[in-house]
């Protein structure tokens, strides 16, 4: 009796093991080469993952047939398109912790620059006046921003709503020098050419965080759903009250994430900082009155105007790069964690 | 808009429905046009809502229910562009009258959606709260506490939850949630309880839930529920009104209103006939 043929195509699979085993070899004869020759290694990565990839293609077809193949090829493209957007990001990291790695100790926490000539001294006037600078800003652009959101997404109709989201647009496009001669000019006009002040810093700063607060949380608005705000207005509740107390608790944990976000992107700015804060060594607590160092402004100078010896100058830049990365990343992280303890299951 | 065809149909409206009200009215709609933009949805509707009675409205996808009952507590108008004409009296009351203020129309009439909607930053107690914890009278915390569990005892609700009612609304099921978005509803005492389809996205069990619930209800409330369902219809209202179009583009109109009875075993209109032994719709 003859056994019906299977009408379901059958195929052998390779080993899960077998083309990560050939991609490896590959890149470890590539390594081998480089060091034998002297070849750029990249270059034979390159060519090595190449190979490899038409070795697995070929043999994948011959046990697999030609779908599992194409999978193959596939699956090594986006794996290789992701590790190689990781090649600068992790270059970039190791490169900054290993050089800020030197000067990033306790003195450079506890003092400025003042009356520090070559060796030692510390940033702390510069960590200061960040944190000041960016604080200020915030504390402008984030109650505008919301409130800006709030109007466009929940009150906004017809021609102005239109207006301010195109210049809200407009706003998310400013070159952050331009933000920083703005608000230099708009304080050089009252108080005289050559001011130099924290908050004009902050202003400036605030300019460049406002669309982005302005944007995100719009679209944390604009993912509550109506059905929540229809049953507000059917228990007779304000729109007001609607938007106080059952809209916006229900965004809160995007908004913030959204806020953490956008004092991320500035914190690190450095062209506006240039142009209205100044430069100083000593510490000042004060954004109304005198100069304010901040961090990439700091890093910046010490690489651009280094004494003799440079080495210590160049040693607190890369400490100072280091911080500002930490910063940026606590900020990241708190952002991360605000919207997975807090955030709010959003149906539909 | 009111084109001379449609002014026959009323009248042939009002002629086929003889005032079965043998009840006060709690609401009376007369010569009611509803629009979005410039587009006639609902047209020439008059129809009054018995106190105390259970009214279902029936009729197809699209022929204006839903947009006629949100009509009914000014929901409507929350729709950019749309508009209402004609006057519904709650009480005598036009509640479309230019200087009375919605929310306040919102109060007296309820509304429970055909998905429930618990607001999810809510516990369950302050989901039930909230009509009158946001409209910030001042009440003392026993109060609310009697009312909490009166409006959930109300919605047959309170056994399930009372050891949680600190937990999230939107930790309960689908069932569970209508009920507790019919308990918030009827926390604030309203007059009326309106119902858009309020058990479509229910299961058999949970949906005779809801139905024997609007049973108990309408002891204290007036209420009127849209259903696609007609043995809905038929068990849980006194009173059934027929929409339907004529085509699509067409504005949908009240067809024929009687008693439920009447309407499922001797309609007037070939229409709701049709359309209630199930031969189109």
């Amino acid at each position: 009796m003859e056994v019906a043929a299977p009408r379901l195509p059958r195929y052998r699979h390779l080993p899960a093991w077998a083309p990560w085993a050939v991609y490896g070899a590959a890149l470890a004869l590539a390594f081998a080469m480089s060091r034998m020759t002297g070849v750029n290694v990249a270059l034979l990565a390159v060519a090595a993952v190449v190979l490899a990839g038409l070795v697995v293609h070929a043999w994948s077809r011959t046990v697999e047939g030609a779908r599992q193949a194409v999978d193959r090829t596939a699956t090594l493209a986006v794996t290789s398109a992701f590790a190689l957007a990781l090649v600068p990001l992790v270059s970039l990291l190791v490169t900054v912790v290993r050089k800020g790695a030197e000067r990033f100790d306790l003195e450079f926490f506890t003092h400025s620059l003042r009356n520090v000539v070559g060796e030692g001294g510390g940033a702390v006037h510069a960590i200061v006046g960040t944190l000041i600078i960016t604080a200020v800003a915030a504390a402008v652009s984030v109650p505008i921003g919301i409130l800006c959101a709030i109007y466009l997404r929940e009150y906004g109709r017809g021609k102005l709503a239109a207006a301010v989201t195109f210049f809200v647009d407009v706003m998310t496009g400013i070159p952050s020098i331009v933000a920083g001669l703005f608000a230099y000019a708009v304080f050089a006009i009252v108080l005289g050419p050559g001011i130099r002040l924290g908050v004009i810093g902050a202003v400036a700063l605030s300019v460049l965080m406002l669309p982005i607060v302005v944007r995100s949380t719009e679209e944390m608005l604009r993912i509550v759903p109506d059905e929540l705000r229809e049953a507000s207005y059917a228990l007779g509740i304000a729109k007001w009250r609607t938007v106080v107390k059952v809209v916006l608790p229900t965004a809160l944990a995007g908004i913030v994430t959204g806020v953490m976000l956008a004092i991320a992107r500035v914190v690190g700015e450095t062209a506006p900082l240039l142009v209205t804060t100044g430069v100083i060594t000593s510490v000042n607590t004060n954004p109304f009155a005198g100069r304010m160092m901040n961090l990439s402004v700091f890093a910046y100078y010490e690489y651009k105007t280094p004494g003799v010896p440079p080495e210590p100058y160049f040693a607190r830049a890369w400490a100072a790069a280091l911080t500002l990365i930490i910063i940026v990343l606590a900020l990241y992280t708190v952002a991360r964690l605000v919207s997975r303890r807090y955030g709010t299951e959003i149906r539909r | 808009m009111a084109t001379s065809a449609s002014r026959e149909q009323v009248e042939t409206q009002q002629t086929a429905t003889p005032t079965t009200a043998s009840g006060p009215t709690a609401i009376e709609v007369s010569e009611l046009n509803l629009y979005y933009g410039s587009f006639l949805a609902v047209a020439d509707v008059n129809m009054s809502i018995e106190r105390n009675k259970a009214t279902a409205l029936i009729g197809a996808s699209g022929c204006g229910k839903s947009t006629f009952l949100r009509s009914l507590n000014r929901m409507h108008e929350l729709v950019p562009g749309a508009r209402a004409e004609g006057t519904i009296a709650l009480d005598g009351e036009d509640v479309y009258s230019p200087t009375v203020d919605p929310v306040a129309v919102r109060r007296r009439v309820g509304m429970v959606f055909q998905a429930p909607n618990p607001f999810p930053t809510m516990s369950i107690y302050d989901n039930v709260a909230a009509g009158l914890k946001l409209n910030s009278r001042r009440i003392k915390k026993a109060d609310l506490d009697v009312i909490v569990e009166r409006s959930l005892r109300g919605a047959n609700l309170w056994d399930e939850v009372k050891d949680r009612l600190d937990k999230p609304g939107s930790g309960l099921s689908g069932g569970q949630q209508q009920r507790l978005c019919i308990a918030r509803a009827t926390a604030i005492e309203p007059e009326v309880l309106l119902m858009d389809e309020p058990a479509s996205a229910l299961d058999p069990i949970s949906t005779l839930a809801i139905e024997d619930l609007v049973q108990e209800l309408k002891r204290e409330y007036t209420i009127v529920i849209v259903t696609h369902n007609m043995q809905q219809a038929s068990r849980a209202s006194d009173i059934t009104g027929f929409f339907n179009i004529e085509a699509a583009g067409q504005p949908g109109r009240l067809v024929e209103m009687d008693t439920t009875e009447k309407i499922f075993t001797n309609p007037s209109n070939k229409a709701t006939e049709d359309y209630v032994s199930g031969r189109f719709g």
